[in-house]
């Protein structure tokens, strides 16, 4: 269906462009494009015997309605307060949609009409609502699901636009109950369904905010002013860091196509939601109607979800994270797709050499070894030294120098020949060790620019950096000894952390 | 404990029972709470923010299961059994094994899944009335040294630390620390039915463009708050507000207030 819109959209564009006295219908065009939304959306009253919703614990996902008519469909969700594992250990007072964090998955089919019944169990201490993106109507039907503890609301919608949408508590404090688990999804599946795929899984990010440490251990109180600076003590996908690894990982098989429903709770982050070694063939982008293809990264807004599809081909673990990265590795947001299957070579080798690979340092460095073996053995001679130092100018000082000594006219001053190199040959340790700025005259020429402190380099580095420098490019200036360079040293304190 | 205590509830309650009748009425401790001016997290359209208290005398503990059981004898129009649906919802003192009769362990319990028209007769039972939100919320202001210590994070944080705790189990005893007017349990314990639960919060509304939903919504009742740090007692309002008057919960009691004593005034 959805391929057949582009040739007529393409005649209109080119009546349009072709025949400006036609009376080109853009509107129409348009709405030929488009879906039509909620205007669109209502296909009368529901049809045959209500239906009982089948909602799911995350990251299971309800089986596809598998309707060609619109149905009432009567939803029943419990609010939960629950004591549960956030991270190993680590104990947190969750407040659930039906027990877990996120809450139960909802599959509707656009043009149905659902009767919600929110349930608040007898032992909640808060009163509860529901705010569902994918209602059409003032609050989203939160007010008229304010809810006591011990107490059961009702109130009824039509689901008139189709997508993947976020519900929530809206009780105030909202953000607090937001920050406590207080979200999942729904999903209002369009009229002709979801193409079949061979796994559908859901998985919500939420940022969590505890007054002890990342991992510290026991039962964690909310802290409100870590939420209101967002920022976090967790970031997790389904409410737990051990919530989607090793035996509770997602699965499938290789061949197999995979489709994630994949929310963002917040209350405050914006997810980046990438997999690591996969990429998204499908994105339905902000869970509506559109899709992106061959994508590696999404963003997923705080109160937004998205849904992909991919297909996978060769086995191993697959790491879901927000690739704002120090959520994956210092807060938890990390969660694996396990594929088994036989390996795949062609398209993946796996490794295939594992070599010592040093770069352009590769070669030169051997200098640098035999000079500290002469030097420990007390034999260093000058040649050795020279070599030493070539390798250690390389990379370090010619980048300014330039391998040629003669450095970058006006800019960097020379080494090769340079008079005022040769006035003092002793205080170059000085200018390597605690850095040269302001003006210098050299070879006739004003420099005025900044030497950084080199003082990282030990004191044989320095003294083979010099003896190469003092005797090349027509230098004869001597050599510098490691106790020479240990003497300066000593004599000038500077800050730590001073090089570079 | 509860096990045993449910096993020879019948005997035990029917012991106590006897015993609370054949009892003269135990007077309940009042303690008085001078008259003041507050700033009330929640202003209503006439208050705006400086809310003034007339003097009163406040029930030193929230009424127990005891309390609530000896006023049932005498007024057995509100058992269980005999009130009106109107006036108290299916699950009014469900807790108890019977119409008429606790467990031990319940005596000095607060009692719970009350009413609010219950709450108000057993007050007036007493020659009382149920507090106002101002009212409670001004001498819930107060720690055990200073009549409003709701600056101190302490202060927040200790009513924060009972709302992280699930409840489910059995609930702890009257008998707090008590604070500077000598009034225990304001916090950590049970919510507490005010005389207003309602009304308070539709005048509140009027003034935000009269969207009578303000506190059901998103971030709105923030909005009306004089300090976000209360929100621990918006947490309250917002409790209060989710109720009708015939609603019982589980952690939901009541106290009562009198006109000040003569000495306070």
């Amino acid at each position: 269906m959805k391929q057949s819109l582009y040739p007529m959209l393409l005649a209109a564009l080119l009546i349009a462009a072709c025949s400006p006295t036609t009376e080109a219908p853009p509107a129409k065009a348009q709405s030929v494009a488009d879906t039509g939304g909620s205007a669109r959306g209502d296909f009368g009253p529901p049809q045959g015997e209500p239906v009982h919703a089948v909602l799911t614990s995350p990251p299971q996902v309800p089986p596809a309605t598998g309707r060609s008519a619109p149905a009432k469909v009567i939803v029943e969700l419990e609010v939960r307060e629950l004591e549960l594992e956030i991270s190993e250990g680590v104990r947190y007072t969750f407040w659930t949609f039906g027990g877990t964090v996120p809450g139960s998955f909802i599959r509707v089919r656009q043009g149905d009409t659902v009767e919600f019944h929110l349930k608040n169990h007898p032992d909640s201490k808060m009163p509860h609502n529901i705010d569902l993106h994918g209602v059409t109507g003032p609050g989203g039907g939160a007010a008229s699901s304010f809810t006591a503890p011990g107490h059961e609301s009702q109130f009824t919608f039509k689901a008139l636009n189709h997508g993947l949408f976020v519900y929530h508590c809206a009780t105030a404090p909202v953000g607090m109950h937001i920050a406590n688990g207080m979200y999942g999804l729904i999903l209002v599946e369009p009229p002709e369904g979801l193409p079949k795929v061979d796994h559908e899984y859901y998985v919500m990010q939420g940022d969590f905010y505890t007054v002890g440490k990342y991992r510290e251990k026991g039962l964690q109180a909310f802290d409100m002013q870590k939420a209101i600076d967002e920022n976090p003590t967790y970031v997790l996908f389904n409410g737990s860091e051990g919530a989607l690894i090793n035996d509770k990982a997602l699965r499938a098989n290789t061949g197999e196509t995979v489709r994630l429903f994949v929310g963002n709770g917040g209350p405050n982050l914006v997810s980046s939601f990438h997999v690591i070694g996969e990429i998204f063939d499908k994105v339905w982008y902000e869970g509506g109607t559109h899709y992106q293809e061959n994508v590696q990264t999404t963003l997923i807004p705080s109160g937004g979800a998205m849904m992909a599809e991919f297909h996978v081909e060769v086995p191993g673990s697959y790491v879901l994270v927000d690739h704002s990265i120090f959520r994956a590795f210092n807060k938890g947001a990390l969660a694996i797709l396990k594929v088994d299957g036989p390996e795949n070579k062609t398209i993946y080798s796996g490794k295939e050499v594992d070599s010592v690979y040093l770069g352009d340092k590769a070669a030169s460095l051997t200098p640098v070894s035999t000079a500290r073996e002469a030097a420990i053995s007390g034999t260093l001679t000058l040649e050795q030294q020279i070599a030493a130092g070539k390798a250690h100018f390389t990379g370090t000082c010619s980048v300014c120098h330039q391998d040629s000594g003669l450095g970058i006219p006006g800019v960097f001053p020379p080494l090769a020949k340079s008079d005022f190199l040769a006035k003092d040959p002793e205080a170059a340790i000085k200018y390597v060790l605690n850095g040269l700025t302001g003006k210098i005259t050299v070879n006739g020429k004003e420099y005025d620019s900044v030497m950084p402190p080199m003082s990282q380099l030990n004191n044989d580095e320095i003294a083979n950096i010099l003896t190469y420098v003092f005797n090349s490019w027509g230098n004869q200036l001597g050599q510098v000894s490691t106790e020479q360079v240990a003497k300066v040293r000593g004599e000038t304190p500077r800050a730590e952390g001073a090089a570079h | 404990m509860k096990g045993s205590a449910g096993r020879h509830g019948k005997w035990l309650a029917a012991t106590l029972f006897v015993a609370l009748m054949s009892m003269p009425a135990v007077a309940a401790d009042y303690v008085d709470v001078p008259a003041g001016a507050f700033q009330s997290v929640l202003p209503t359209a006439d208050t705006p923010l400086d809310v003034s208290v007339a003097a009163l005398a406040m029930r030193s503990e929230p009424v127990t299961n005891a309390e609530f059981l000896a006023f049932i004898s005498a007024h057995p129009e509100w058992r269980r059994d005999q009130v009106p649906r109107l006036f108290a919802e299916s699950r009014y003192l469900e807790h108890w094994p019977t119409a008429n009769s606790i467990d031990a362990g319940q005596a000095r319990q607060p009692v719970v899944k009350v009413s609010w028209f219950a709450a108000q007769a057993f007050c007036e039972s007493e020659q009382a009335r149920l507090p106002t939100w101002h009212e409670w919320e001004y001498v819930a202001a107060a720690d055990a040294t200073r009549r409003d210590a709701r600056a101190d994070p302490a202060w927040r944080n200790r009513i924060l630390g009972w709302y992280e705790r699930t409840s489910g189990g059995d609930l702890a005893q009257i008998g707090g620390d008590a604070n500077a007017y000598g009034v225990r349990d304001l916090h950590g314990l049970v919510w507490e039915w005010v005389d207003d639960f309602n009304a308070l919060f539709i005048s509140a509304d009027n003034r935000n463009q009269g969207d009578p939903d303000l506190l059901k919504f998103c971030g709105a009742g923030a909005l009306s708050m004089q300090d976000r740090d209360n929100y621990a007692v918006l947490m309250r309002i917002a409790m209060l507000s989710s109720l009708k008057g015939a609603d019982v919960t589980g952690n939901l009691g009541f106290r009562c207030v009198r006109p000040a004593t003569e000495k306070s005034q």
